[in-house]
């Protein structure tokens, strides 16, 4: 195994050497960094023309300024390593310095929503195969297959942004806009749960006339305008979300979990103004970090006071319920900050934008409003990325738990008296993430390569930016950059997927 | 017989046993390609998608004229994309200038095409020509995509999987070298180079780069496949390694590599609508679905026809070739049973009744 690794981590120096000698070469004779400058009779033209051609070795051959674009690199051994400088007289580091943050902020998000849907999304569909919802989600997925991401920007630019904004100028929701999509949701629900006819028009009619009533509430209320959930919704929400966590986790039937989830519930509602405070006086990502640690901290204390034994599915019930409810008190409060980030001049009424990863006008030093303004600015892009991505994991999910659910274990898990809870997470989910984990890498590396246009359609300054700048503007340096840095993210990640595969499954050995 | 299947859930109340004996009955006696056929064509989507796609081709490329050297058979659709035709004013909404003629209401009296059934762009030529002929590069791309990427990750594949060792090595870190390379340098360079003999090209090239995943996949299959005992059966009988690739390995990895065949022409129309989106692509006075789009990216608030038609296409086609994939993945997997029906269950039943 230690021997595999080393013969490949050994190999990748060649490959690098191969691509980016190939790739120096080929962006040398498709673009002309002085290009523009040669056609162009100005005088200033020749005297840049002299200042770059310095400043870029342009009086060496291709193939040996590669060697000296080498040298720079190779600095990394002796401590100074050396990316060289951009056309506008940066280093390249600078701007990958950047750039990086920017991308992963985009991808991260993007990746890690991403997965979250789809496995739900792929599970529920292969336990309920051959269902409406299992029809509806294959399409959707080879619909979302099918859609190139700059159409998809381009719409979601209109309907969710230009569109969205007029609405909240003069916010009213249309009674058939309503009842479209309660009943929308109606489906959605009843077929999820699927089951006879009789259930199917129960939860049906539950579905459609708590959206309704929610959304007449929204309404209403004007709720948009000053969102906030409020102690009321935030204590229901949780109460729910004990349920429902307890019983994926652990079923309803461990008394000791429901009742941490619980008391985990109850003190999310008891922090609730407290938390305000502190969210108010000390908002950091600090402060963050501090409260989840407690939150964590008081699960594991939690399973300590209600059990002795088989603390471990306790605790994990408890902090789930605990972190879930208090992502709720932060989300409320971000919320609150919405009427103050609408109404700066810089929002000036229309809080979705369509263009850039920042306002630029908006200088505050709140760290709500910093934060409202990030997140602002993700939706859209975001949203894309996940419908291009959500697809993927839906159909890898459900086939990969299909396989899982035809072999013999867990015929065997049934034959022995466990329950479904128990039988598809105990057993099915946990080898159906085998192959999931190791295309986790490949998605996430093909979503940061993948997100030149994204970038582009949304007015991003990320990675992908800087590689269209380094094709499109004749910047050899940039270039190379930009794509030393993918190519060694790709062959590491190859390696990375490989040795994860091979880590979770025994019977997998790699370099025999 | 009894039955232990699980109460509660009635889709599963059928046993493996009842469910297998209805699928073994219905492929009794018959070839591989024939148990294929008939499962392809029991998969409804795929199959509506099969048509779908036969007729969008059927379409396309009867619609403008075909021209191969000295010969041109002439199309059914009265603009070509060098016509330029006057900008069409009257009925079009908020001062906009050639809006569509496309009418699907019977009730108005301009039921039909029209003259310009998806409207004109900026200085009049015809959207729908415009559209058909990008359509066409599209379908054209893909295709070669499809045969280039297809060839050379099968042989590479094969090659690989089958010796296995240093010729195995040395080609995977191949597919890792080509993985660093990326596509929009390559598509840059024939951009520059290959201006004048253009989307042929960027086809070949893009399949050239495009074969990595299937070769992974093909050379996986082989790994497992070489060490089956009919491929040792065969290797006694004195069976030669062509042979056995041929005859025993590849007949039994084609229905995964089909698939993956079809994953990558869906992506590939994908690709090359967003390398010409970046400028990369096919680039003006030819002309492609993603240029299209690129265009007139701007215009959807007031000309939205310009926008949809081009997407339109994209979709219907990659969606269409993704339905073809995943009936054809069903057809060949053994293991997929056909869905089984209310009445193939009562069947069972009374049969098993019949049995006890």
């Amino acid at each position: 195994m230690l021997r595999y690794i080393m013969r490949r981590i050994a190999l990748a120096p060649l490959i690098l050497f191969g691509s980016t000698f190939l790739v120096y070469n080929l962006a040398a004779y498709a673009n002309d960094p002085l290009g523009e400058l040669r056609l162009s009779t100005d005088d200033g033209a020749r005297q840049q023309i002299i200042a770059l051609t310095r400043d870029l070795n342009l009086d060496v051959p291709p193939p040996i300024r590669y060697f000296l674009w080498l040298k720079g690199i190779l600095g990394i051994f002796i401590g100074k390593f050396d990316l060289g400088n951009t056309r506008s007289a940066t280093t390249v580091w600078e701007e990958l310095a950047y750039a990086i943050p920017v991308s992963l902020r985009l991808v991260f998000v993007a990746t890690i929503t991403a997965l979250i849907i789809g496995l739900a999304l792929g599970i529920i569909s292969a336990l309920r195969q051959y269902s409406r919802f299992d029809y509806a989600m294959t399409f959707l997925a080879f619909l979302l297959f099918s859609l190139p991401i700059f159409w998809v920007a381009v719409l979601l630019k209109e309907f969710m942004a230009i569109q969205f904004n007029n609405f909240l100028s003069e916010p009213n929701i249309p009674i058939k806009w309503m009842i479209a999509f309660s009943l929308f949701t109606g489906l959605f629900w009843s077929s999820l749960f699927g089951g006879e006819r009789k259930r199917f028009w129960s939860v049906f009619g539950g579905a459609f006339a708590t959206s309704f009533v929610i959304l007449w509430a929204i309404d209403f209320t004007d709720w948009y305008l000053n969102p906030g959930l409020g102690i009321i919704l935030i204590a229901l929400l949780s109460v729910g979300i004990a349920f429902g966590v307890t019983a994926i986790s652990t079923g309803l039937s461990n008394a000791a979990a429901k009742k941490a989830a619980l008391t985990m519930a109850g003190l999310a509602v008891v922090w609730y103004y407290p938390a305000q405070w502190i969210f108010n006086n000390f908002g950091s990502y600090f402060t963050i970090f501090i409260l989840i640690s407690l939150i964590v901290l008081t699960g594991l204390g939690l399973s300590r006071v209600y059990s002795k034994i088989d603390r471990g599915p306790i605790a994990r019930t408890a902090i789930i319920t605990g972190i879930l409810s208090g992502f709720l008190i932060l989300v409320d409060r971000i919320m609150q900050s919405w009427n103050d980030y609408s109404g700066t001049d810089a929002v000036n009424g229309r809080p979705v934008p369509t263009y850039g990863q920042r306002k630029d006008q908006l200088v505050t030093e709140d760290f709500w409003l910093n934060n409202l303004d990030i997140i602002m600015h993700l939706v859209l892009p975001t949203l894309a990325l996940i419908l291009i991505s959500v697809a993927g994991w839906i159909r890898y999910t459900r086939g990969a738990l299909l396989e899982v659910l035809n072999q013999d274990y867990i015929r065997t898990a049934r034959a022995k008296g466990l329950n479904e809870r128990e039988v598809i997470t105990r057993h099915a989910l946990r080898n159906t993430m085998l192959p999931l984990s190791s295309l986790f890498v490949g998605e996430f590396l093909g979503l940061i390569s993948g997100a030149v246009i994204t970038e582009r359609v949304f007015g991003w300054q990320g990675m992908g930016t800087l590689f269209l700048r380094g094709v499109n503007g004749g910047d050899p340096n940039l270039l190379m950059g930009v794509t030393l840095l993918f190519a060694v993210l790709t062959i590491f990640g190859n390696l990375l997927s490989d040795l994860v595969y091979s880590l979770l499954d025994p019977r997998i050995r790699l370099g025999k | 017989m009894k039955l232990f299947g699980r109460k509660e859930k009635s889709t599963g109340e059928i046993l493996a046993g009842g469910e297998n004996a209805i699928a073994n009955k219905e492929v009794e006696g018959l070839s591989q390609g024939q148990i294929v056929r008939r499962r392809f064509f029991h998969h409804r989507a795929a199959v509506i998608a099969l048509v779908s796609f036969a007729s969008i081709i059927l379409f396309v490329m009867t619609s403008l004229d075909v021209k191969m050297g000295p010969i041109r058979i002439p199309g059914w659709w009265k603009w070509t994309t060098e016509d330029i035709p006057e900008l069409r004013f009257e009925d079009c909404p908020g001062g906009t200038t050639g809006c569509p003629t496309l009418s699907l209401d019977p009730r108005s009296g301009a039921f039909g095409m029209g003259t310009h059934p998806f409207g004109q762009d900026d200085i009049g030529r015809d959207y729908f020509a415009l559209v058909m002929n990008g359509t066409r590069r599209s379908l054209m791309i893909m295709f070669v995509i499809g045969a280039v990427s297809g060839f050379i990750g099968v042989v590479v594949g094969s090659i690989s999987g089958f010796y296995g060792k240093k010729v195995d090595s040395v080609l995977m870190r191949l597919v890792d070298f080509i993985q660093t390379v990326p596509t929009i340098i390559i598509a840059a360079v024939i951009g520059k180079a290959a201006g004048k003999v253009g989307p042929l090209y960027l086809a070949l090239f893009l399949g050239v780069l495009g074969w990595t995943g299937l070769a992974r996949l093909v050379r996986a299959q082989f790994l497992s496949l070489r060490e089956m005992e009919f491929v040792d059966a065969a290797r006694v009988a004195g069976a030669s390694n062509l042979r056995i690739t041929f005859k025993h390995i590849l007949p039994n990895a084609v229905g995964q590599i089909i698939v993956v065949i079809t994953l990558i022409m869906a992506g590939a129309i994908l690709t090359e609508t967003g390398l010409s989106y970046l400028g990369f692509g096919v680039v003006a006075p030819d002309v492609s679905l993603g240029l299209l789009i690129s265009q007139y990216e701007s215009s959807f608030t007031t000309r939205p026809w310009l926008f949809w038609w081009p997407g339109f296409f994209i979709i219907s086609i990659a969606l269409c070739v993704n339905f073809i994939g995943d009936g054809l993945r069903d057809a060949f997997d053994p293991r997929q049973r056909r869905r089984i029906t209310k009445r193939d269950r009562l069947q069972a039943k009374l049969q098993n009744k019949a049995g006890e």
